[in-house]
């Protein structure tokens, strides 16, 4: 009797264990914004790559979540010693979603598109050295390009720079058609949009079976939604304020990781009193970095020195040269001329970090003698007055974009920093491919806007992601703006 | 009947015309151009003109304007410059959403309203009547978004009867779909209700101090039979007006509700349409918000006019 009963125990366990896994097929994942549309060629939207980053659509190459540049649909490639060609090998058998092949001709359709005189890509310039495009045989294809580029195969694993077929890409902005493990299944347009497992896919397939994408802004609905279980993960977590309640029920797992995101207080250099050197730098010794992340980031972020991301290994700490330091921070201004401070504009655009950082970057400021006139504004409104008009003083903004040091070497570009030395410096970068050389002269730039104070660099900003417990393979860092579920299961 | 319903349409028509105007000056007024928006920082000035030409954006804007309002008058509503779908279909998917959640919350609007309002007029002075005016003072002053995280956290995240948002759509049956805009609904409903249940009080109290209802006494009627008979029906007139327009505030004054259960509807289309400066998407919305705002009316002065028989032979 006491058999039967263990066995029919154990049944009952096994049957309820197999309803269980029917069950942690799917995953409910939410993020803060909809994506407006789905063609990650066409926007910069980075909740565009969030849903079909490596998930619907692949690149040649692509980023793996430590950041790292990995073979994606070329499965090698050659490049030439002068640096001017790059061949590559694309793997075979690999199809869209649609059922048609994924071959040279694709790729070559997808470059030219990108680089066209319309191309409306937001990422243009990741393109701007490829000089022709030229199909071998329908593996083998040639990027000839005008100028070494020794960062091509990390721009080509750009959402940017998805492999997307001339059959399908006019219907892409509603109905994504790629060659990755997940097939685009449904949009409710402002609620969810849905994927399902492609059972044609070339590499390893993905665990789950379905995956919902929901869009929830606001802080205290994203709450809700964790702590009612209605959603399973939710990536980039709007409320640090209650990772500590999350990280304490044993129903969650918090995953706090880096981003490529280095969060400045942008100053214009073309506009007194930031002209001079010394007025930046009485700014960057204003500032107390860590009063700024955890008033404003509840502890989440890694300080910086300069306009690069810690985690990257050619990173240099330069927080030193920027230490805080409201006593020479006042001699600095004394000696700029301005012993009674000044009063300028600090425009502030939505995220959290710059208008909870912004007030308390104004307060500190206030505590030399710098005066900040405050302009809360929209993205739209940033990006046209701001970015575009350059018409600020002062600015917090977190420049997501990975490897964006080259900034710096665009006079045109909103803070206006021109510096000669550097632009000749990142133009030897971009010409050379030899890895020693190029952290040498990453550092050297590394160095050069940390010693001339352009910006005062901030933090790294970092992601938190709440997940069930036990669900894994979610990626912990977000080299690039991805919710990559290709790897993800349930226990 | 027909000189007063004439009138009464054109001022529709002359009001339609003149929101068509200002919602576009408005709205292209607004900094932010919504192809720089799309392409972010990276973007190359020749980029972002590429896309303009693409969205049409460069066409000058007494063109699009008449483009706009000629398309409007044959149903189509143009195609949205973020979402690249006709806005009509994207307007369609969400009313889908808006109007249940609008009617139910009206529906339970007045339901809790009349008879909290007659039973407070009944009994004025009285207990009864001080219960319900404490209780619609504090549903006037508590703000809607608070009773909705209220109810979200209760019946949500603790007792777990409903999700704490999202919509299933309608296609999974309509008990589904009701489940999903019942908070959402009662959290719009209770200050409305609030509001209509003292409309209601106070207008009843007027109309009790009325001669016709001290003849309506004189003749034998009991105070509750001429408050039934002859008082409610009047002080319907006043009652009507606040409907009509807690009607347009409930289909238009969603956005922060829709924001909290995140419903896919018009409320959240506008939102993130003016974030994202997807301008036509603006400009149609707000012109059918408009248009149904002002419809409302009409259908409203037209009730008076069946409630009221004077208001027909005055005009």
């Amino acid at each position: 009797m006491k058999r039967l009963t263990t066995l029919m125990l154990a049944g009952s366990t096994a049957l309820f264990a197999s309803a269980a896994f029917a069950q942690h097929t799917h995953v409910n994942v939410a993020m803060q914004l909809e994506p407006p549309n789905l063609d990650p060629t066409a926007g910069a939207a980075q909740a565009i790559d969030s849903v079909v980053y490596s998930n619907i659509y692949e690149g040649l190459t692509r980023f793996m979540s430590d950041g790292s540049v990995v073979p994606g649909l070329a499965e090698s490639w050659d490049i030439s010693e002068d640096g001017l060609t790059y061949t590559f090998h694309l793997r075979d058998g690999v199809t869209f979603h649609d059922g048609t092949t994924m071959d040279a001709e694709d790729v070559k359709f997808t470059l030219d598109r990108a680089r066209a005189e319309d191309s409306t890509n937001a990422q243009k310039a990741l393109f701007a050295n490829i000089a022709e495009v030229t199909v071998i045989d329908p593996l083998t294809v040639q990027v000839t390009l005008s100028a070494p580029t020794g960062a091509l195969l990390f721009n080509l694993a750009w959402g940017d720079a998805v492999i997307v077929a001339p059959e399908s890409i006019g219907e892409a902005a509603t109905h994504p058609i790629g060659t990755g493990a997940f097939m685009f299944a449904d949009w409710v347009q402002g609620d969810h949009i849905n994927i399902s497992r492609n059972p044609n896919y070339w590499g390893t397939p993905a665990v789950l079976e379905t995956a919902t994408f929901r869009f929830i802004a606001d802080p205290t609905a994203a709450f809700a939604a964790l702590m009612a279980e209605d959603v399973d993960v939710f990536v980039g977590y709007p409320a640090p304020e209650n990772l500590p309640q999350f990280e304490a029920d044993p129903r969650f797992q918090v995953l706090v990781g880096n981003t490529e995101g280095e969060t400045i207080l942008a100053m214009n250099n073309a506009r007194e009193p930031f002209d001079n050197p010394l007025v930046r730098q009485a700014v960057a010794h204003a500032i107390d970095r860590q009063a700024v992340i955890d008033g404003a980031m509840y502890g989440l972020g890694t300080p910086i020195g300069t306009h690069f991301a810690p985690h990257n290994p050619d990173y240099v700490d330069l927080t030193g040269l920027s230490t805080y330091d409201p006593e020479r921070s006042r001699a600095l201004l004394a000696e700029a001329g301005l012993p009674d401070g000044f009063t300028t504009t600090l425009n502030l655009p939505p995220p959290s970090y710059a208008r909870r950082g912004g007030e308390i970057i104004a307060a500190q400021l206030r505590a030399v003698g710098i005066q900040t006139e405050i302009n809360n504004q929209e993205w739209a409104q940033w990006l046209e007055t701001t970015f575009r008009g350059r018409d600020f003083g002062l600015t917090i903004v977190s420049h997501t974009e990975p490897m964006d040091i080259n900034i710096y070497a665009n006079p045109e570009y909103y803070f206006q920093y021109n510096n000669p030395d550097l632009q000749a410096l990142m133009t030897t970068l971009n010409e050379t491919t030899d890895p020693a050389r190029r952290t040498e002269l990453l550092q050297q730039a590394q160095t050069i806007i940390a010693e001339d104070y352009v910006n005062a660099y901030l933090f790294e900003l970092a992601v938190p992601t709440v997940a069930r417990a036990g669900i894994e393979g979610l990626w912990l860092n977000q080299p690039t703006a991805a919710i990559d579920l290709t790897a993800v299961s349930w226990p | 009947m027909i000189r007063y319903t004439v009138g009464r349409l054109l001022s529709l028509c002359l009001s339609l015309i003149v929101a068509s105007m200002v919602i576009f000056t408005v709205v292209e007024v607004v900094p932010g151009d919504p192809a720089a928006y799309m392409l972010g920082v990276n973007a190359r000035p020749d980029t972002v003109a590429a896309l303009r030409a693409e969205l049409g954006l460069d066409v000058p804007k007494v063109q699009r304007y008449l483009d706009w309002t000629a398309g409007m008058l044959q149903g189509d509503f143009g195609r949205s410059y973020t979402y690249r779908t006709p806005v009509s279909q994207m307007i369609l998917d969400r009313m889908v959403v808006s109007l249940p959640l609008a009617v139910l919350a009206l529906a339970l609007t007045v339901v809790i309203a009349f008879p909290a309002g007659i039973y407070a007029a009944s009994r004025r002075g009285k207990l009864g009547d001080a219960g319900v005016m404490g209780a619609t003072q504090l549903g006037v002053a508590v703000p809607n978004f608070w009773f909705a995280m209220i109810l979200v956290l209760v019946f949500a995240v603790n007792l777990r009867w409903v999700s704490a948002g999202g919509f299933p759509g309608w296609g999974n049956g309509v008990w589904p779909g009701l489940k999903a805009l019942i908070l959402p609904a009662v959290a719009l409903a209770l200050p409305q209700a609030a509001i209509l249940a003292r409309v209601m009080r106070s207008s009843l109290l007027d109309m009790l101090g009325e001669d016709f209802i001290r003849t309506a006494r004189a003749k034998g009627l009991s105070r509750r039979q001429a408050l039934w008979r002859h008082a409610v029906r009047n002080a319907l007139i006043p009652v009507l007006t606040i409907i009509g327009l807690q009607f347009s505030f409930l289909l238009a004054g969603g956005i922060v509700i829709e924001q909290i259960f995140y419903l896919p509807g018009l409320g959240r289309l506008i939102f993130q349409a003016i974030s994202s400066r997807d301008l036509i998407v603006v400009e149609s919305v707000v012109m059918l918000l408009v248009g149904l705002v002002i419809v409302v009316n009409f259908a409203v002065d037209l009730a008076y006019a069946l409630v009221d028989p004077r208001l027909r032979v005055r005009a």
